[in-house]
């Protein structure tokens, strides 16, 4: 997707927008190698978190919720990189820079979130008896 | 092109403008690109509430009683064949063949129909058996973070029926070539969120 | 077979004659003021047949520069209706002591404190900075348009939308009373059950789809339409500010969306996201709205810090100083804003890690601002400073702000702010930055580009009337309350039993009214330089000897801004391009290449408010319309293929020689 316009736009377009960094033309919109690389790998990727599920392969459910999750950020990069084409190339790296940056978004929102809400109650009375000898 | 150049001051040519009408028309996939990113953030902020309050079953029906993964992987399925579908698609509006692009696009339609039509009776279940949005925070998140990805899907397919007039219409000129590539990015997107949703909300709650 | 009241129920959904406050004498005399002033405006613009000329030269215009202005306009409009909310708070808090009750009922004065927030922040602070960068930043970056030209005509009608939404809540129903940003469980439909939170919600998401697009739209201006040569950091200091403050806008205002679309589930459809009750948690929506509403601080502070710094280094005639440090304080301000969020909620309870850690990211978070102060400061030593209007905006800014910025790091420390919470102290700090930051800012810009957009300058002795009493009025009004914040003074009461406070608000009432003569004085110069205009009229285009490339154009600039697209080669490339003896090019025009008008945007925005009413008041079928209605005209739009003409070269000769003539007339 990086070189988009320019490959059926103005031909006038390349000499002058030299200055915004390169616009390559090759690979822009993937080629059926490339589709069934991230094809087969998305299937196999989905394919062990269902069965490491639905197969209770670990006892401890920790380790599985992990190895999913692991599993999830490695397969939303190669849906990244086979089927929407991100490169540090395109667009004079900035749909990178924007993807970079949302990212630190995402995960200061996730993150940032489930952190502050677990420390709801820090400050709230003593409940029980097991949170009393909990006090400092 | 020209650079009508100045003799200036100290002595050196410089040109101040560009005499040619030079109009950079290249700015639509960037914007679109952003505008994806924005609505990650919307999912974000659902995945974070999914997230917090995702385990407050309030006393009624947990993840692990309502959530049927065999369903959920079946519905991975057709997102996924959505996905390469599109792919095929595109390879085909790059070869500039217009007929082998509409049939990819037809399948993906169909592919993508098959998915919302699965959630929405995935949905009509867990209403019919009391398990509605209404009932827990935990199902309140759930049905608006899968409810969410599914609106998305489904205005991807008003988009792609859209498209498909157009490119009936009009053929494969620049303009519709763009909006092809706009799509194909937006329904991508789409496959990327759900990669979260299946992960997150399906098999990470149905742990105990 | 329907009985009459279902049948009313099916039609008007909630909407009664009820909802018209006709029982409220001061609802009843706004609402004769605006139902007289407006329509004498409509007259006004039937007498003169103006209706044409406004649709198709404005209304329906992709000129970035004329929805720059429009936005402008909106903004002040809102700002004296905001204002005017002031002005009630201020009187009903003066005289409200003891038996005296004041003249404003609660119910009323909760209203009134929740629209001067939401309108203040949404529907003037926003769409005034909004309008700026739409009509500088492209000039500044020698383009011809917007990214997205027909987007930009949608966004600016959408925030139309929304504080027309924000309008109606005056004189049909009522508008939230649960303060600016509908904290739950008030704003839950058990607690708030009428129309007003619905108001706001919709209000809110209308606007904020505008928001989104505009700022969508100005980053990729930015990124991808900069004149050949304007590498990032040759790129002017406003245009930076802009884009960091765009990026903000993209990265926050989905996250305020999707909040309020939860906010709107518990309310319609009785889901528990923030209920008390089935799991639901409150402090999960003021976690979510403060993720958005602290970069929010910094998307309305960020371009008015770019002002500054175009008009310091104009007015001093240097350069400004450290450009590549308050670019690089820029970048790190947007990043650290979003690192802070949770000193709005110290008291919420979370434990010291927590607490400490927010707290330390907000001092962190000063010290780039601090740079920035230092910069402006270095700029003007040694500087041939010309006190012209927008330069002394600029200084009342510097004083006034580093005092609201020091507050503010007393609110980030965390026990301090347990006992500041929620009082006057917090009052006084954020007028203090949003004021003395954000409002001279604009103030400052709207002096300084007047003449570009317009074609002739401002009235300078409106402009220091305007300029005396909105300062002296700041710190009459806003002093006291740090005062009273001291003295434990909670905020949003309408009555008070101490006499001994009651001399701090009517100090603080008498700088709200120098703060209206300042308005007043303010809108007098637009009228009298308007009549002036030709006395002051701008021929060469640089009235104050800029430095940046909206300088070198026409004022106003022509519809194309630029006959040629400029060649940049330095930083304040109009002061270089003077300097190294530049030619305007007099022969070789083109034609050029240009979007065409669309009434597209007016139209869908239109079918959205109706839609937000509709889903207020439950008229359900008016909403499925509605929506229908948006969904077919958006589909309908993408059928036009043909969206851009070109401007013949002929015209582009006659337009410059127009110009060569009245350069040739003041030389």
């Amino acid at each position: 997707m990086s070189a988009t316009p320019a490959a059926h736009g103005a031909a006038s377009e390349e000499t002058h927008h030299s200055t915004h960094g390169g616009n390559d033309h090759a690979a822009s919109h993937g080629t059926m190698k490339g589709y069934m690389t991230g094809f087969l790998l998305s299937v196999v990727l989905t394919a062990i978190p269902f069965w490491l599920v639905m197969g209770h392969v670990f006892s401890d459910t920790h380790l599985t919720a992990v190895f999913v999750m692991v599993l999830a950020a490695v397969q939303i990069v190669v849906h990244m990189v086979y089927f929407l084409h991100m490169n540090t190339k395109s667009e004079g790296g900035w749909t990178m820079l924007a993807l970079i940056f949302t990212m630190i978004i995402v995960v200061i929102t996730l993150a940032g979130s489930i952190w502050v809400m677990s420390h709801l109650n820090t400050n709230m009375m003593p409940m029980t008896q097991h949170d009393m000898r909990e006090m400092p | 092109m020209t650079h009508p150049s100045t003799p200036t001051a100290d002595g050196e040519a410089l040109a101040f403008y560009v005499a040619e009408d030079a109009h950079a028309e290249g700015s639509t996939m960037l914007g679109f690109w952003i505008y994806l990113m924005s609505d990650c953030l919307i999912f974000a902020v659902l995945f974070a509430t999914f997230g917090v309050l995702g385990r407050n079953y309030a006393a009624g029906p947990s993840a692990a009683e309502l959530f049927e993964l065999p369903t959920v992987a079946l519905n991975t399925a057709m997102l996924l064949l959505s996905s390469i579908t599109f792919g095929f698609a595109m390879l085909a509006m790059e070869k500039e063949k217009l007929r082998t692009t509409l049939v990819w696009m037809a399948i993906t339609g169909l592919f993508g129909m098959a998915f919302v039509g699965l959630e929405l009776n995935e949905f009509a279940h867990l209403i019919h058996d009391g398990a509605t949005p209404q009932r827990s925070a935990f199902l309140s998140s759930f049905f608006t973070l899968v409810g969410t990805h599914g609106l998305h899907v489904s205005v991807g397919l008003i988009w792609i029926v859209t498209l498909m007039v157009q490119l009936g219409l009009y053929g494969l000129n620049p303009a519709n070539k763009r909006r092809l590539m706009c799509l194909s990015m937006f329904w991508h997107f789409l496959d990327v969120v759900w990669i979260g949703v299946f992960s997150f909300v399906y098999l990470v709650s149905v742990l105990q | 077979m329907f009985s009459n009241l279902d049948l009313q129920k099916l039609v008007f959904g909630r909407l009664t004659l009820e909802a018209i406050p006709y029982h409220e004498p001061i609802l009843l005399i706004t609402f004769a003021m605006v139902a007289i002033g407006g329509g004498a405006l409509l007259g006004v613009i039937t007498y003169y047949k103006a209706w044409a000329y406004l649709w198709t030269d404005w209304f329906t215009s992709v000129d970035h520069k004329k929805i720059g202005i429009m936005y402008v306009v909106l903004a002040i409009v809102m700002l004296v209706r905001g204002f005017s909310d002031a002005l009630l708070m201020r009187a009903q808090q003066a005289i409200s002591f003891g038996d005296n009750q004041g003249y404003l009922p609660p119910h009323h004065y909760d209203q009134v404190f929740t629209a001067h927030g939401v309108i203040m922040i949404f529907f003037m602070a926003m769409p005034f900075v909004t309008g700026l960068m739409n009509f500088v930043v492209p000039l500044q970056i020698g383009a011809r348009d917007v990214a997205f030209p027909f987007l930009n005509n949608f966004s600016f009608w959408m925030t139309v939308g929304g504080a027309i939404t924000i309008m109606l809540s005056l004189f049909v129903g009522e508008f939230a009373r649960t303060g600016w940003l509908a904290y739950p469980p008030l704003s839950e439909g058990t607690f708030s059950p009428g129309v007003g939170v619905d108001y706001y919600i919709w209000a809110l998401q209308i606007a904020g789809i505008g928001t989104t697009l505009s700022g969508i739209n100005l980053i990729a201006t930015i990124v991808k339409m900069r004149a050949p040569g304007m590498t990032m950091m040759k790129m002017p200091i406003f245009v930076w500010t802009s884009l960091c403050t765009n990026v903000l806008i993209v990265a926050a205002f989905p996250i305020l969306t999707a909040v309020l679309v939860l906010l709107s589930l518990d309310r319609y459809v009785g889901t528990h996201f923030f209920s008390n009750d089935l799991g639901g948690n409150p402090m999960m929506y003021i976690n979510l709205i403060w993720i958005w509403g602290h970069p929010e601080v910094y998307i309305l502070i960020l371009p008015a810090f770019g002002i500054f710094s175009e008009v310091t280094s104009t007015f001093s005639g240097k350069r400004l100083f450290g450009y590549a440090s308050m670019v690089y304080a820029t970048v790190v301000i947007t990043i650290l804003s979003y690192l802070v969020w949770l000193h709005h909620f110290f008291t919420m309870g979370s434990g010291a890690s927590v607490n400490s850690f927010f707290g330390i990211t907000t001092m962190i978070i000063s010290i780039p601002t601090g740079a920035k102060i230092f910069n402006w400061l270095f700029t003007m030593y040694r500087g041939r400073i010309r006190y012209e209007l927008p330069m002394m905006w600029t200084v009342a800014f510097i004083i006034t702000f580093v005092i609201g910025g020091m507050t503010g790091v007393m609110l980030a420390v965390p026990p301090a702010d347990f006992m500041l919470h929620n009082g006057l102290f917090l009052i006084a700090h954020f007028h203090n930055v949003i004021i003395g930051g954000v409002v001279f800012g604009l103030m400052a810009g709207v002096s300084y580009w007047f003449p570009k957009a317009f074609g002739f300058r401002l009235n300078e002795f409106w402009g220091h009337m305007s300029f005396w009493f909105w300062v002296v009025g700041f710190y009459f009004a806003f002093m006291p309350l740090y005062v009273l914040g001291f003295m434990g003074v909670t905020r949003r009461l309408s009555h008070f039993d101490d006499p001994s406070l009651q001399i701090w608000f009517v100090i603080a009432a008498f700088g709200a009214l120098l703060i209206a003569v300042g308005i007043a004085s303010f809108i007098i110069q637009i009228v009298v330089s308007f009549r002036n205009r030709e006395a002051l009229a701008d021929l060469t285009g640089d009235p104050w000897h800029g430095r940046t490339l909206e300088w070198s154009t026409a004022s106003p600039p022509p519809d194309y801004n630029f006959a040629f697209t400029p060649m940049v080669h330095d930083l304040d490339t109009w002061a270089d391009m003077k300097k190294r003896g530049y030619v305007r090019p007099l022969e070789g025009y083109k034609p050029i290449h240009m979007p065409k008008n669309t009434g597209a945007g007016a139209i869908l925005s239109a079918f959205a408010t109706i839609f937000g009413f509709a889903m207020i008041w439950y008229i359900w079928w008016l909403a499925a319309l509605a929506l229908f209605a948006i969904l077919v005209t958006a589909i309908g739009h993408t059928f036009n293929y043909r969206r851009d003409f070109y401007i013949p070269a002929e015209e582009v000769v006659a337009t410059e020689g127009r110009r060569s003539q009245l350069l040739a007339e003041h030389a």
